[in-house]
């Protein structure tokens, strides 16, 4: 059993699973910010890699690649940073990133790499479930759980061919479009999640667009955890080296979705 | 026959999207499957593209261009006289029909130039649908006439202001609308690029000047052409008029690359020439990096032309050697689009001024019974201000 399975299997308890941009503002920023939200009872840590074409991220995220980008940071200084993340805390740690930056690196030395660290799976916006199989072959030796993403658009056969090759948890996008702060989710959020829960035992956490407690606890009381990353995001660009307002609206969401 | 039913050409090519993106992705090509044996739907695009697009373009024997070159003769295939002044109408009028049958309303697109912007407005125009056009604030600027021509044919042309402000970045603001309007929308992408089955649907539009080259060539010199020389950006007029000769491996296939201010500067747009393969835009290809996988900008006085990557199929036939792939800086672009202008009285988009510039350097070199076919993909009335600036001069 790796981290991520653990993290499910407390009773009830839902998960909460946090997005912040390596090397946003800066690259120590993130590793007190990674500290600060294990001790605010998130359960998963997403660490972003930076990457010129988010096209699957909204404004916030893409602005803060953009700045991460032009703070110097690669694949190779965001591994660096969750070596140094992962001797601080002890929760699940996954990166976020597209595709590119890791093809170049090369697969198997990122997945080998990962390991090292002490990453525990992968999130590849642009990368579906089988598109390629090396990347597959190479996470899979060294146990780092592929999250594969399903949407309030997909067939129930793709939610059946995703969800048999998935790993970790699945990633269920909240309404169709890019990341980002949104009031609403997609009307049909409760059906799609049904359709999900049909053919899985799989964890299965809600992320895009989640930005208040009150969000979060709807989506908590449909899936088995929430993701929050743009609204992190816009709370840790006022500077404050303590990060008041993050952590506080951390303990909101904690409380509203342990309900 | 390429691609393969994942949409591979050798390892290129592919569906590198988000996952929600999946859907319409399957729902387009079960469409375009579809398509293949409805005679009404190709008799409709064939009446629509001889009637309102004014096929098929003539092909034009360069007599003083040739003479100029002293060596194989050069014919240009006009695709600069189609409507819209560019090939770009052949894939906006097809992919415009599909989306109709498919009961789409409302239609997305990127523009470099704004060739293919004003392509699919104007296709927009005609069937009555919403057009949404996405382009680089760094291309609105210098290719304003375009802007203009779109906004008159009631399309919304919004500015991208994120990254280089230029092709790829409208690509990026485009498909992130189409996630977002995943529903209703339909994406008509100008190139042969981006996820399967767009490289291979644009392939099929375009290859109706390879099909009218053949047979045009045939008329006037009773023998099929030595080289055929096209620009390619994302590749899709190099597409087009290679297609139809690919099984013909004498006739040599040239595809000339942007080296903007020069193929060691760093600063061009010569994805096959300089770049290495990987995923942008749904599909694996070969993509100008930098050493950390991220997308480098590009620069080229051409706005078409101006994209870090390029179409899957062009890098399956330059990996495999059927087709040759050159590059040609801005100089010798401006040189070539002045060229074309005063010994024939044409004057080509920058794009295929690319294009003319290789094949003039390649006609030299060879005897006077060759013959060269070029793409000549678009005019260049669209450049005037452009080329005016560049030689200094006030308008």
């Amino acid at each position: 059993m790796n981290r991520i399975s653990n993290v499910f299997q407390k009773d009830g308890r839902k998960a909460l699973i946090a997005y912040i941009t390596t090397g946003y503002p800066s690259l120590e920023a993130t590793i007190d910010v990674a500290s600060l939200l294990a001790e605010s009872g998130c359960d998963i840590i997403e660490l972003g890699i930076p990457f010129s074409d988010p096209l699957a991220d909204g404004v916030t995220i893409q602005n803060a690649t953009h700045q991460a980008l032009l703070n110097g940071i690669t694949v190779k200084k965001c591994l660096a940073s969750a070596a140094k993340i992962r001797r601080k805390v002890s929760i699940p740690l996954v990166f976020m990133g597209y595709l590119n930056p890791i093809l170049h690196y090369g697969p198997e030395k990122f997945c080998a790499d990962c390991s090292k660290a002490g990453i525990d799976g992968l999130i590849i916006p642009d990368l579906p479930p089988g598109e390629l199989p090396a990347l597959d072959e190479s996470a899979g030796w060294h146990g780092i759980d592929i999250i594969s993403f399903l949407a309030p658009n997909s067939s129930d056969a793709r939610i059946k061919e995703v969800a048999g090759k998935a790993h970790g948890f699945i990633y269920l996008v909240s309404v169709t479009g890019v990341t980002g702060v949104r009031k609403c989710f997609a009307a049909d959020l409760k059906g799609f999640i049904a359709r999900v829960r049909q053919v899985t035992n799989l964890p299965l956490c809600i992320g895009f667009g989640i930005s208040s407690a009150e969000q979060a606890a709807q989506a908590a009381e449909l899936a088995d955890g929430v993701i929050i990353g743009s609204r992190i995001i816009q709370l840790m660009e006022d500077n404050d080296k303590s990060y008041k307002k993050l952590r506080d609206f951390l303990g909101e969401i904690r409380h509203s979705i342990d309900g | 026959m390429l691609p393969d039913e994942k949409g591979y050409y050798g390892p290129y090519g592919g569906r590198f999207v988000p996952e929600t993106l999946i859907p319409a992705l399957d729902e387009l090509t079960a469409a375009y499957r579809g398509i293949q044996d409805d005679k009404d739907f190709w008799s409709r695009l064939e009446t629509l593209a001889h009637d309102y697009s004014g096929r098929p373009t003539p092909l034009y024997f360069a007599e003083m261009l040739t003479r100029h070159c002293g060596g194989a003769q050069i014919y240009l295939k006009r695709e600069d006289l189609a409507h819209t002044g560019a090939h770009k109408i052949n894939n906006a009028l097809g992919q415009g029909l599909l989306a109709q049958r498919m009961g789409k309303q409302r239609i997305i697109a990127e523009t470099g130039a704004g060739q293919h912007g004003v392509a699919t407005a104007a296709v927009c125009a005609m069937l009555g649908l919403k057009c949404v056009i996405y382009m680089g604030e760094e291309d609105v600027r210098r290719q304003s006439l375009n802007v203009f021509r779109m906004k008159l044919m009631g399309a919304e042309v919004h500015s991208v202001s994120s990254g280089s402000r230029t092709l790829k970045d409208a690509i990026n603001e485009a498909i992130r609308d189409w996630v977002t309007n995943v529903g209703d929308s339909y994406y008509l992408i100008g190139s042969v690029v981006g996820p399967h089955p767009y490289p291979l649907m644009v392939r099929d539009f375009q290859a109706v000047i390879g099909r009218e080259t053949r047979r045009q060539v045939l008329e006037k010199c009773s023998r099929l052409p030595d080289y055929i020389v096209a620009c390619v950006g994302g590749g899709s007029n190099a597409i087009g008029i290679f297609h139809p000769f690919i099984s013909e491996t004498e006739i040599k296939l040239i595809g000339v690359e942007a080296a903007g201010d020069g193929i060691d500067t760093g600063r061009h747009a010569a994805s096959l020439a300089r770049g290495k393969p990987g995923v942008l835009h749904g599909a694996m290809s070969y993509l100008l990096q930098d050493s950390d996988g991220q997308i480098m900008e590009t620069h080229s006085i051409s706005a078409g032309l101006d994209y870090p990557g390029v179409g899957p199929e062009h890098s399956y036939y330059k990996d495999g050697h059927r087709a040759e792939y050159m590059t040609v800086d801005d100089r010798e672009c401006l040189e070539a689009f002045q060229l074309l202008c005063k010994l024939e009285g044409i004057m080509p988009a920058l794009e295929s001024a690319h294009a003319v510039a290789h094949a003039v350097k390649l006609a030299r070199t060879l005897d006077k019974d060759r013959i060269i076919v070029i793409n000549l993909s678009g005019r260049g009335d669209k450049d005037t201000g452009i080329v005016a600036d560049a030689l200094g001069v006030t308008l």
